[in-house]
């Protein structure tokens, strides 16, 4: 019995639903917009569809077209922007359930997933017969198997003019600015106790020094010291660097969800009691307004 | 424009997370209440369209009766009216919520009008099951853009963009819609003293839909390993700076 599994186009994360897929056995096929080579992760056959712009419904339609005639138990997909849109449109057309961001998925529709963007984990049961699942961001490793090679079919692909009605018709580039949130190294992070957007002064020169970008909490955008876009959390942006640095920062579990990737997490706070202790590495336990600027200067002194 | 704006009722979780001893459930003897940052965005962008362009704009949660909290909080944030499907408080899954929703929107509609836009949050906090808004605007066959963070509407259509590696994807639907809606794509006022009381008056209408059988069906939490780490302290106050560097020397980052 097959599985299908959607890979989008330069999308690492597509490579970790591959390898969740592999593991529910039987044949894999994949559904793909160019044909990169996925015989390594497993694919059996890739079928290629040629599509002008990314429409959603006309993914999904893509996808139905292949489980008529693979029939198979289980469709997956990255558990990113485009993959957890495109099942739910699938899930919508078929009327069937649809599980996303699963980090296992077991036998007779069991399934683990994460809530409150990674914070809990819920087992859970899809009553279907075909699965229709994503993979959590980060979760599962992307394995390759040694000596596959895929067969390439290039699909016939007949989209319907309903199913291109949502679909990009512009894309606008934006010049990047500085070291990206999501790619840095180091991120120094700041919250409530930093005071006021003033008070991000201090984090940036140590952020400059590190060639770290400047992150922050809920609270720091919701009073408009920052932008949305340096926001860190559930509703932020997920990060990953090797040293987190919290400042003023209380721990609540929705901004965890956003650093908990990181290798090390630096705490700063006046409070020895702040949850964030629970979840870091290393602790300070201090005046951030004194701490930080003391860790700028004794870098520039170690380095001179 | 009629428009009309899902939310739903979610612990405010703290520091960690608290599970019942049935493991059905977070904690929330403690807690308080709220909804989706995504969710008070999109309230926020159906009231400014609607100060805009005129109208009205209804706000719906299926929830326990105590989620009119929620409906109430987002009519002071400018919201006209509420619509409460009350539940028992134990879980739907997305199809069964997207289905209430769906009859709710019908009914609606039948009294007032047809909707130009359904908002909904990306993602519900708790649940995240990204989908209950493409399942709605399947049922009404309306056209869905999802991750939006820009949204302007003009001459019957809704102009949405999304941010993408790089820059920003621009969808162009034909109203009525659905749109879901990331935070950032504003940022939500406050609401005065006086909005919270003249909210206390508006009309919030109540119906109880039957639940369904899940499809998704929950079997239960588990709260996942690596809370309750012990941090290593490195010292107190501006003391601490030779430690901390010394300390980024060895992770390599200095
Ligand atoms: C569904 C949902 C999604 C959310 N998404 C996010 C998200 O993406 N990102 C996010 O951050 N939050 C998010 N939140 C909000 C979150 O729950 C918290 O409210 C928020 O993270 C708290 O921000 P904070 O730590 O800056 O402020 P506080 O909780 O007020 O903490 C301030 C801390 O600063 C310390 N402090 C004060 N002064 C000093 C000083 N001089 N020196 C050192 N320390 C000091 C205090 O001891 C305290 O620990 C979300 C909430 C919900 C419900
Ligand atoms: N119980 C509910 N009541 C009202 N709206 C809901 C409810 N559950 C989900 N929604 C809406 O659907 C969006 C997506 O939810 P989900 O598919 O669960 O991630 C949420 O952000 C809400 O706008």
């Amino acid at each position: 019995m097959a599985v299908l599994a959607l890979v989008e186009p330069s999308e690492e994360l597509s490579f970790q639903a591959l390898a969740l897929a592999r593991d529910l056995g039987g044949p894999l096929h994949a559904l793909a917009f160019d044909d990169s080579e996925l015989g390594a992760y497993g694919v059996e056959t890739v079928h290629v569809a040629e599509l002008e712009a990314y429409a959603p419904a006309a993914w999904a339609a893509c996808l139905q077209g292949l489980i008529d005639k693979l029939q198979p138990t289980a469709v997956v997909a990255a558990g990113t922007n485009r993959g957890n849109e495109v099942l739910s449109h699938l899930a919508a057309r078929l009327d069937l359930p649809f599980a996303a961001n699963c980090i296992a998925v077991g036998d007779d529709g069991a399934v683990t997933r994460v809530r409150w963007g990674g914070s809990l984990l819920e087992e859970a049961r899809i009553h279907a017969d075909m699965k229709i699942v994503s993979v959590a961001p980060h979760m599962v490793e992307a394995t390759t198997v040694n000596g596959g090679s895929a067969v390439v079919e290039q699909m016939d692909v007949a989209v319907d003019e309903a199913d291109l009605v949502a679909r990009v018709v512009e894309h606008t580039e934006t010049p990047s600015a500085g070291v990206s949130l999501s790619e840095a190294k180091v991120v120094v992070s700041g919250g409530r106790g930093v005071g006021s957007a003033d008070g991000f002064g201090i984090l940036e020169e140590l952020a400059g020094l590190l060639n770290a970008a400047v992150g922050c909490s809920r609270v720091v955008t919701m009073a408009g010291w920052r932008p949305h876009t340096d926001q860190v959390g559930q509703t932020g942006t997920k990060v990953a660097p090797d040293l987190y640095i919290a400042c003023g920062i209380s721990g609540a579990t929705q901004h965890i969800a956003g650093c908990k990737g990181a290798k090390k997490i630096l705490a700063i706070n006046s409070d020895a009691e702040a949850a964030i202790f629970a979840h870091a590495d290393y602790a300070v336990v201090g005046d951030l307004a004194e701490v930080v600027p003391a860790i700028t200067a004794e870098l520039r002194k170690a380095r001179s | 424009m009629r428009i009309l704006v899902c939310v739903k009722r979610v612990p405010l979780t703290g520091g960690k997370m608290v599970l019942t001893a049935d493991e059905q459930a977070l904690e929330t003897r403690h807690l308080g209440f709220t909804i989706s940052p995504h969710e008070e965005c999109g309230v926020e962008e159906a009231v400014r369209l609607v100060e805009a362009h005129g109208g009205e704009v209804t706000v719906l949660t299926l929830g326990p009766p105590e989620a009119e909290e929620q409906v109430r909080d987002s009519l002071a944030n400018g919201g006209d009216r509420g619509v409460h499907l009350v539940t028992d408080g134990s879980e739907w899954d997305p199809q069964a919520t997207a289905a209430a929703i769906v009859e709710a929107v019908r009914t609606e509609e039948a009294d007032g009008g047809g909707f130009d836009l359904v908002v909904f949050g990306n993602e519900s906090a708790d649940s995240g099951n990204y989908q209950v808004g493409i399942r709605v605007a399947y049922a009404l066959g309306r056209p869905v853009a999802t991750g939006v963070k820009g949204l302007s509407v003009a001459d019957g259509r809704a102009r949405c963009e999304q941010e993408v590696p790089g820059g920003r994807d621009v969808y162009d639907l034909p109203l009525p819609a659905v749109v879901s809606v990331l935070e950032g794509i504003n940022l939500p006022r406050y609401p005065s003293v006086p909005a919270k009381l003249r909210a206390r008056s508006k009309p919030v209408a109540s119906s109880t839909p039957e639940r369904p059988a899940a499809r998704l069906e929950k079997l239960r939490l588990v709260v996942p390993p690596g809370q309750g780490k012990q941090a290593e302290i490195l010292g107190n106050g501006a003391g601490a700076a030779p430690r901390v560097v010394e300390l980024m020397r060895e992770i390599g980052v200095a």
